[in-house]
């Protein structure tokens, strides 16, 4: 029997206006929910946030962090990391940008 | 009349303008977290539309647009090119927005990084891919240059809308007769000292391609070296670089009316390239490539060491044409009477990729 856990998703400050505005949305997923189910509830309510966080692929992308319960995701297998009740899933950009 | 200048960099998008194209006033940066590798200027609409796209650092491709000259700008909700779910690619960046002709407004195309073509009919909201260039049998075979791995050039037919071309690096030079259906490497002439001897089909990298405004079958390009001609809209080409300081550099252009005119901006080859001698100067052609003239009154004396990549030198649409380069130290210089003397139009600004112009009013 699937259950519901309540999950936070917090945003870094340069996603929330294309997430309306929102530092942090509450949602509520099924119990073996992964991050990138939860991805796609944030994609279905907000997808410019979404498409910044994930390509169309679905990978996350390269310089963005994602940390459950602080701890950070693998890029490549990140999505794939399971919810529990109370999770707390926070996007980062990388401090990978001095490259530029 | 205003002419504007949409000067797109590294970090973000700058709009210059002027009434006598002699002096300018320059924005404050848009967009200013994204690299602006593409931007365009659609005229074809009651209000001229502005659209810009590249890829940031962190939140991956965009391309969005302006209906008031960019005072604001319309980011789509969903990504206005995503490749579909089939092919397992995603959009690294947007290197190309193509306008169509006048005859076909809504078609707007754009190019990408990995090697693919677009086309919008809503003006650039949404696009769609190409499926008959992505499809085609040599994509494996298109490597990256040093910028990435991308279609640059698109370049519609203005009395026929089953043709079309494209250039890409690599790749080279593609033709299509059906809309984008199939495709046919088109680089027949095009010496490539970086392959094996002959070249293989696929292994040209074209820097940049542009056509005659009055004779629609003859197009230049700047290849990777060697400045080429063909007057059979790209079925061969013939070398027309004799008279240039060097064959290589990035971009090429044509004027707006005339036939047989067009700039380029020449740089040594593999040793550097910076321009030849250390000295900025724009060439042009104005007998389809026979002699070349240097062009040099009002841009700086003292040694130069930058380079103008292949989208970072424009023409505008004014009479006689303007002439527009961007370096890659952040100068922009402009010329209004077709590259006979210049101005500066600004300088130190991040590393400019790519200049478009055009008569907004």
């Amino acid at each position: 029997v699937t259950r519901a856990v309540e999950v936070t998703l917090r945003l870094g400050a340069p996603l929330r206006p294309h997430a309306g505005g929102h530092a942090q949305l509450a949602y509520t997923v099924p119990d073996d929910a992964d991050v990138g189910r939860l991805l796609d509830a944030l994609a279905a309510d907000h997808p410019a946030a979404a498409r910044r966080i994930r390509d169309e692929t679905g990978l996350l992308r390269q310089h963005v962090n994602v940390f459950v319960d602080r701890e950070p995701v693998p890029r490549r297998t990140g999505t794939e990391v399971v919810l529990h009740d109370g999770a707390e899933v926070l996007v980062l950009p990388a401090v990978s940008g001095g490259a530029r | 009349v205003t002419t504007l200048v949409m000067i797109g960099t590294r970090k973000g998008l700058f709009l210059a303008r002027s009434e006598d194209r002699r002096t300018w006033e320059v924005s404050e940066p848009t967009l200013t977290n994204e690299g602006v590798s593409s931007v365009a200027i659609d005229t074809r609409g009651a209000t001229p539309r502005l659209l810009a796209g590249g890829a940031t650092w962190f939140w991956g491709p965009y391309l969005v647009s302006s209906d008031d000259l960019g005072a604001t700008w319309h980011d789509p909700e969903h990504a206005p090119l995503a490749f579909p779910e089939d092919t397992g690619a995603a959009i690294a960046n947007v290197w190309q927005i193509t306008p169509d002709t006048a005859a076909r407004p809504g078609v707007v195309w754009a190019g990408t990084e990995p090697s693919a073509l677009w086309r919008s009919e809503d003006g650039g909201a949404s696009f769609s891919l190409v499926r008959g260039l992505w499809d085609h049998p040599h994509r494996e075979r298109w490597e990256p240059g040093g910028g990435g791995q991308m279609v640059h050039t698109i370049l519609p037919h203005p009395a026929d809308d089953q043709r079309l071309t494209v250039a890409m690096s690599t790749g080279g030079v593609y033709r299509s007769k059906d809309a984008g259906a199939t495709w046919e490497p088109s680089n027949d002439g095009i010496a490539a000292d970086y392959q094996p001897e002959p070249p293989p089909p696929w292994g040209f990298c074209i820097h940049k391609a542009a056509r005659d405004a009055v004779s629609p079958e003859t197009l230049v390009t700047q290849h990777h070296g060697g400045v080429y001609r063909s007057t059979d809209d790209g079925a061969s080409w013939t070398p027309i670089h004799d008279g240039l300081p060097s064959d290589f550099g990035f971009p090429i252009v044509t004027h707006p009316r005339t036939a047989d005119t067009a700039w380029v901006f020449p740089l040594k080859g593999d040793e550097g390239r910076v321009p030849p001698g250390n000295r900025i100067a724009v060439h042009r052609t104005r007998d389809g490539g026979a002699t070349w003239e240097e062009l040099s009154d009002g841009l700086p004396d003292r040694p130069f060491y930058a380079a103008v990549l292949r989208d970072a030198m424009t023409v505008d649409d004014g009479d006689p044409a303007g002439v527009y380069i961007g370096t890659r130290d952040g100068c922009v210089f402009a010329s209004p009477d077709e590259g006979a003397t210049w101005v500066e139009v600004a300088r130190h600004l991040p590393d400019v990729f790519c200049v478009r112009a055009a008569t907004i009013a």
